[in-house]
């Protein structure tokens, strides 16, 4: 029971360590947030822009991707956190995609070339 | 014994506590929050594939108040930048700055919910309920599922808020902080795909 305590709060100790060859600072997290705030006021002007009419969709998508990869990466400290995070989350947010992607080639895109007619 | 274990790393790299070298929880959670993604995947799947199938109104463009939602956008961005400080601050051992952020989570939070319920609210007075059209069911369940993981983590933050309070919670035990505002963020970056998959690409 000793030798589990002794363990854990070596590796906790070992945890807070690696925190500190990454520490990022409130500073800096602040300069993030500014960042994050800035994106979403360009998502929502773009939005009431008539001349950026067709090229809408791509741009929301891009800045909304920026946006996401921010959190996660800085946020979320996938950026600075063991690779076994990374490949926990981002296997299943691929899979994610790939369903998203998935159904709408097959109830919007294929049907329009005929090819469950 | 405990002195000396403590105090060798050697002894840590031999026997490391996981298989993976990192804590549990944190992984486990990690795994947890990857099958949230695939949940809310094929919500969101499901809302652009029915969004313009709906035979009768209210549609999209009839009810969404964009100004209002990027309101409430900044309000859930602005919690997750609170989270960061609330945690670089709790392990730094500046305890009232951590109660300080973390109640900010929690009001920025609650705001969230408040504009949440003041949109469905007002949809619903516009005509659209869950069982109006295509448009309403999907959007209600999406919308909704994830206002309840708001819920659920403003309850998680305030029983955390607490227990800063009462001293339970320290630098030495962040983790629970940290894993609370890991789910935060997680709420936070499935509503920056919503806000740009529904609303603003909703018309």
């Amino acid at each position: 029971m000793a030798d589990h305590h002794a363990t854990a709060e070596h590796h906790d100790a070992h945890a807070h360590a690696h925190d500190g060859e990454h520490h990022f600072g409130w500073k800096k997290y602040v300069v993030v947030g500014v960042i994050l705030a800035l994106i979403t006021g360009v998502e929502v002007a773009i939005f009431y822009v008539p001349a950026l009419a067709g090229v809408l969709v791509p741009v929301l998508l891009t800045l909304s991707a920026v946006k996401f990869f921010i959190v996660v990466l800085f946020f979320m400290h996938l950026k600075f956190d063991d690779a076994v995070f990374s490949r926990v989350f981002y296997g299943p947010l691929f899979l994610a995609l790939l369903v998203v992607m998935g159904m709408i080639a097959l109830f919007k895109i294929l049907p329009k070339y005929g090819v469950f007619s | 014994m405990t002195t000396a274990a403590a105090h060798a790393p050697a002894q840590h790299h031999a026997h490391p506590p996981t298989a993976t070298g990192q804590n549990t929880w944190k992984v486990g959670f990690w795994v947890f929050m990857g099958s949230e993604t695939l949940f809310f995947g094929t919500l969101i799947s499901t809302y652009m594939v029915y969004k313009n199938m709906s035979v009768a109104g209210p549609y999209p463009a009839d009810v969404f108040d964009i100004p209002l939602t990027s309101i409430s956008t900044f309000v859930l961005l602005m919690s997750s930048l609170a989270v960061v400080l609330a945690l670089e601050f709790l392990k730094a051992g500046k305890r009232t700055l951590a109660l300080f952020w973390t109640m900010a989570i929690i009001v920025l939070g609650a705001t969230f919910l408040g504009f949440q319920a003041y949109e469905f609210t007002h949809f619903y007075h516009e005509g659209l309920k869950l069982q109006t059209n295509l448009f309403g069911s999907t959007f209600f369940v999406l919308t909704g599922f994830h206002g309840a993981h708001v819920t659920v983590g403003v309850i998680w933050l305030l029983f955390v808020w607490i227990d800063i309070f009462r001293g339970k919670i320290g630098p030495g035990q962040s983790l629970r902080l940290e894993i609370a505002g890991l789910y935060w963020h997680f709420v936070d970056i499935v509503w920056i795909a919503i806000f740009t998959l529904v609303y603003l690409m909703g018309n």
